[in-house]
């Protein structure tokens, strides 16, 4: 009689459980923290991302849908640095929900808590669309994102502390996977060490940092500025004076300036995933680096 | 071991960093628009709009070089609970330069469950388009029913109170307690809170790659003299056509965007509109000065619409078409003196159509050139309106 109890109370508790879902609710402004919170928070969280791999995190706008799932967050894990300076403002502004503001508890931005790069002496919008924090693109260092997700693994447990003992776990053992992955990368890496690429937009200084890749020239004149013909004549000049490995863009970037460098130059394009779900095979923070890696070094010779 | 001493490390580090976080570095966030316009007209005839009493900043516009709405806004947080934004709109008025506050208010901003309270001087909720600046609008000029029944825009002084529900589809509901001062209220009657407003939004994705939201929205006041200054008619005396009485404004409007997988840097569209009907009972006066100014009785049916379509076919470039309609039924006992004050329709649908070209070199920069077919009273005119808006300082946030 007892065991009938017992089961018929585990049973409600089940649907209890199913019906409130998970213990936090996780706003991701891009699909990389989606990931990453998913992989530490487990079934102790239920995530949104704001983004796909196809859109650029800069340009987004304050949708109603977004203004709703905020109102219902209670953890935003955002880039920062102001990269989503032109959309999350205005959904901090509209949703209500004092949890996810600025300074909160609830408020996660991963550019903070590592160091930044690009951080400019002066701004000056004739440099183009420059950013008084420095260059937001910080999860394509792996030895970055492990110092992200020691902060944002502390964050959950004190969020949600009745499930710290889970989030650490998590934590640890996602560590010891992202150690063993950044030894194999660094090895695989070692051709492309010094190699100089051309890149689209300043997507990539984390990525060069880590691996010692030189950047050749920019697509973009200037940060947030299309390429002009102009300007790619004259990176086409400085191509064939030094040339580079490969002309890189993200999934979200129209790939025409890079293939008509490409053609100018006979320098190889290469789409690289730039975040999870940016190639079909990218379904994870370890398949992003195994394919990024993967794409590059294809086209060294 | 070392597994552990990286936790640390990264805690402290992140501790240290959340310390210091803050929105930018600029405190408190100033920001300038440059609009400047150059217009050309068909014809001289002065500009009216029958059926409407014109008021607020309704025109067609100057003819020649000329300015248009320069702002100056400085905006921040005040502290963790209070936002406050001021902007101020230095246009030239007949010679004139005047500085107006356009917006001064505070909001809050962690009052928490889905609450928000407004309040100070700001554009009120009604409709879409009332809420964004002037120089986010795809047009160098404010739709036909807004000149009509707003006077361009509806600012007032007042209280906003709004609630977004916590539902996966977005819903906000709201009111606006308001003073009904400025155009098209009057008088700031019922002690200093002549007008009121409710609205309802909602809204949501379909799929990644569209987007929507629809608006209802209710304003009245007790009007007190309101007057028009945008009719002139060449006479011996002065005689301002002032209405006195109840007014109300019922409106719908929606807005639907698709870009393709959500990706708007190459590709979008946007398709808007709006329609709005407003009531009105009361009496008007030709307010000469004199002790016994000619009136009438004034039972006013007026509605319009818009819609519009906006198309970026590549980055930095768009195209836009405009269609416009205004419709009004006035009654009063002396139709002669709704026929002076400009409350006479003479027998004519207002209706408009324009087209837009615009070119942005980048976030901070436009420019555009627009031409209108404007059958919005007897003389139908061709108007061509270049303009560039340009924002200095730093990134603005836009609504939907």
């Amino acid at each position: 009689m007892i065991h009938m109890y017992r089961i018929l109370l585990s049973i409600i508790a089940m649907g209890l459980a199913g019906s409130s879902a998970a213990a936090l609710n996780v706003f991701a402004c891009e699909p990389e923290w989606a990931s990453l919170t998913r992989v530490l928070g487990g079934d102790q969280v239920e995530v949104v991302s704001a983004t796909t791999a196809h859109q650029d995190p800069h340009r987004i706008e304050a949708r109603p849908s977004l203004i709703a799932k905020v109102r219902r967050a209670d953890l935003l894990v955002c880039s920062g640095a102001e990269l989503e300076i032109g959309w999350l403002p205005m959904l901090q502004r509209q949703a209500g929900n004092r949890k996810v503001m600025p300074g909160q508890v609830g408020y996660f931005a991963a550019a903070d808590q590592v160091g930044r790069l690009g951080i400019p002496d002066r701004i000056d919008r004739s440099m183009g669309d420059v950013h008084a924090s420095g260059n937001p693109h910080v999860h394509l260092d792996p030895r970055r994102l492990k110092t992200i997700a020691t902060a944002l693994g502390e964050r959950l447990a004190s969020l949600d502390s009745s499930n710290a003992a889970h989030y650490r776990e998590r934590l640890a053992s996602f560590i010891l996977r992202w150690d063993e992955a950044m030894m194999r990368w660094q090895e695989r890496a070692q051709p492309l060490r010094g190699k100089r690429l051309v890149v689209h937009h300043q997507d990539w200084e984390y990525l060069f940092d880590w691996l010692g890749i030189v950047k050749a020239g920019s697509l973009e004149p200037k940060p947030g500025v299309p390429a002009s013909s102009g300007h790619l004549a004259k990176l086409k000049k400085a191509l064939l004076a030094e040339p580079s490995l490969a002309i890189i863009h993200t999934h979200y970037q129209s790939p025409k300036a890079a293939r008509r460098l490409s053609q100018l130059t006979g320098i190889p394009a290469v789409e690289l995933p730039y975040t999870v779900g940016g190639a079909e095979n990218v379904v994870d923070l370890f398949t992003l680096f195994d394919e990024t890696l993967q794409r590059l070094l294809e086209v060294v010779p | 071991m070392p597994l552990r001493i990286s936790i640390a490390s990264a805690l402290s580090l992140a501790i240290a960093s959340t310390a210091i976080a803050k929105e930018n570095l600029f405190n408190p966030d100033i920001s300038l628009i440059l609009d400047g316009r150059f217009g050309a007209f068909d014809n001289e005839s002065d500009y009216e709009l029958p059926g409407f009493m014109l008021g607020g900043e309704a025109g067609r516009g100057e003819e020649g070089f000329h300015l248009g709405h320069n702002e100056l806004a400085i905006s921040a947080n005040v502290d963790d609970l209070f936002y406050g934004k001021l902007t101020a709109a230095i246009a030239d008025h007949e010679g004139d330069t005047e500085v107006e506050l356009e917006e001064a208010f505070i909001e809050t901003a962690a009052l928490g469950n889905g609450l928000n309270i407004k309040a100070g001087r700001f554009f009120s909720a009604i409709g879409y388009l009332n809420q964004q600046h002037g120089h986010a609008w795809d047009f160098a000029d404010a739709p036909l029913v807004y000149r009509g029944l707003f006077g361009n825009q509806l600012i007032d002084d007042g209280l906003q109170v709004s609630w977004v529900a916590p539902t996966d589809i977005y819903l906000q509901l709201g009111g606006e307690l308001l003073r009904g001062e400025r155009f098209p209220a009057g008088g700031a009657s019922n002690d200093g809170k002549g007008a009121g407003t409710l609205f309802a939004k909602i809204g949501g994705d379909i799929g990644e790659s569209h987007a929507w939201q629809l608006g209802l929205s209710h304003w009245r006041a007790e009007v007190e003299e309101r007057t028009s200054g945008g009719h002139q008619h060449e006479g011996e005396a002065e005689e301002i056509p002032t209405y006195s009485g109840d007014s109300k404004v019922t409106g719908i409007d929606f807005v639907w965007k698709w870009a393709p997988l959500g990706n708007a840097s190459q590709r979008n569209f946007k398709l808007q509109g709006e329609y709005f009907i407003r009531d009105e009972k009361g009496d008007v006066i030709m307010d000469d000065g004199s002790e016994s100014p000619e009136s009438t009785t004034y039972d006013g049916d007026q509605e319009g619409w818009y819609l519009q379509g906006i198309y970026q076919f590549m980055p930095r470039w768009r195209v836009g078409l405009r269609y416009d309609r205004l419709e009004s039924d006035n009654k009063g006992s002396d139709e002669e003196v709704l026929a002076e004050a400009g409350l006479d329709n003479e027998g004519h649908k207002p209706e408009r159509i324009t087209l837009m070209g615009d070119y942005a070199h980048s976030e901070f920069s436009r420019l555009r050139l627009q031409y209108a077919r404007d059958d919005s009273y007897e003389d139908a005119d061709g108007i061509l309106m270049l303009q560039f808006v340009m924002s200095l300082g730093p990134h603005g946030a836009h609504r939907f």
